[in-house]
């Protein structure tokens, strides 16, 4: 039961765009084709996932006994550039193909919230994601990465919805100043609309 | 003095980091979304935030190496950030709980990192401060204007003070609203701004061509006044 009360809330009930507002900045800019916006839900995904991994055993076994919690803005954002930039490198070496088509926005990442965001839910810092807490009971690395791995999945499906309307748009007479973002806006609110439906769920 | 001017012009109004070059649009919507208050405190975060890591990267600029710039600035901008943090957490802890995992995030707002590449490696301390000053101004003068629209709207409230009517919308106080009252203001200040530039357009030509008609006239009349005589 606790396995699908996370991945429902990760994905419907408290996804990151369109409940908490993370990672608008991708999600207005690299959503014009479905294509680009599975690229980058899959390396939004895979980076937040690799983040979690990292991070969460650097605060609970070297932060917290060293009592420097309230450094974790610099090191967090520090790990998670420096796991982008090998990211980045490893994909190139091994796979020419796939750094092709999802490297290039690796490096947008760094300055993606969603990345940031989520480690930070997972380190006791602030809002300890109460819906994790609540189904586990106590928070460990496996549910911390479980919910990372399905937000992630919640990310990359609101973009490819995006990417779908933005296709449709781009054939759309509008008018002049509502053109580009004003009008994504908009569409994207139909989209946030849609998924306060799913707020209703109960599980368990 | 004109050059301080045009500075804090392009800040506020020309380059309004939230209206002409939608940045830093994930605190935007949380905040506009929640209360009045809570946009208004966060703007002013991110001011005392840019105008600080403005002068400090401006005052490193021949020291920091052309090639580790990028992650130089985020250690200054998250220093920044701490310190701010902690000093909400100590003094003004409601505001502090309002802003919430969004005051964290301010490190990775596009607008702070991109007024240091943009601007403050390039000018001196007083500018880059003046610099800093205008863009975070403009930042909070939006996200207060979308804030109130927001409140009035979604919770029948003023920064907390209760309006006479209670006709309330919820959608305005959810994340949909935030998105289409940020995307109308959008249109609607690239409409005005697109207005005010082809009337001040007008206007200089006119000023211009009157100009140039005074100059064709002058010898002529000159001559006129000459003949009269």
């Amino acid at each position: 039961m606790n396995l699908v009360f996370i991945i429902l809330s990760a994905v419907l009930t408290s996804n990151f765009i369109t409940v908490k507002t993370y990672g608008i900045c991708p999600f207005l800019g690299v959503s014009k084709n479905t294509k680009s916006a599975i690229g980058m839900g899959v390396a939004v995904t895979i980076v937040m996932a690799l983040a979690t991994l990292v991070t969460y055993p650097i605060y609970k076994f070297i932060m917290t006994p060293l009592d420097i919690n309230f450094l974790w803005i610099i090191f967090f954002i520090f790990i998670i550039a420096a796991l982008v930039q090998m990211l980045e490198v490893i994909i190139k070496k091994v796979s020419p193909s796939l750094y092709n088509t999802m490297g290039v926005y690796l490096p947008l990442i760094t300055t993606n919230c969603a990345v940031l965001g989520v480690t930070q839910l997972f380190n006791g810092v602030e809002l300890l994601g109460d819906i994790v807490k609540g189904a586990t009971g106590a928070l460990n690395l496996g549910w911390a990465l479980l919910y990372a791995i399905f937000a992630g999945v919640g990310f990359t499906l609101v973009m490819v919805i995006m990417s779908g309307m933005q296709e449709k748009l781009a054939n759309v007479k509008v008018a002049k100043h509502l053109k580009g973002f004003p009008i994504a806006m908009v569409t994207a609110a139909f989209i946030c609309m849609a998924f306060t439906i799913f707020a209703q769920i109960k599980v368990g | 003095m004109n050059k301080y001017k045009k500075i804090t012009l392009d800040g506020i109004i020309f380059n309004n980091p939230t209206f002409m070059l939608v940045l830093g649009t994930c605190p935007t919507l949380a905040m506009i979304k929640s209360s009045a208050m809570s946009a208004v405190g966060m703007g002013l975060c991110v001011v005392v935030v840019l105008t600080l890591s403005n002068m400090i990267i401006s005052a490193l600029r021949k020291i920091i190496p052309n090639e580790v710039r990028i992650p130089c600035y985020i250690v200054i901008i998250a220093t920044l950030v701490t310190l701010v943090q902690m000093v909400l957490e100590k003094f003004v802890p409601d505001l502090y709980d309002s802003l919430g995992t969004f005051l964290a995030l301010i490190v990775v707002n596009c607008i702070v990192l991109g007024r240091a590449e943009a601007f403050a490696n390039k000018h001196t301390v007083l500018e880059s401060a003046v610099d800093g000053l205008a863009n975070g101004l403009g930042f909070t003068l939006a996200l207060g204007f979308m804030g109130i629209i927001c409140e009035l709207l979604g919770s029948a409230s003023l920064f907390g003070v209760k309006m006479p009517w209670t006709f309330k919308i919820k959608i305005f106080s959810t994340p949909a609203g935030a998105f289409i009252v940020y995307g109308l203001c959008i249109a609607i200040f690239t409409y005005i701004m697109d207005k005010f530039m082809l009337s001040r357009r007008i206007k200089e030509n006119v000023i211009a061509r009157e100009k140039l008609l005074d100059k064709i006239n002058a010898p002529e009349s000159a001559n006129a006044g000459e003949a009269n005589v």
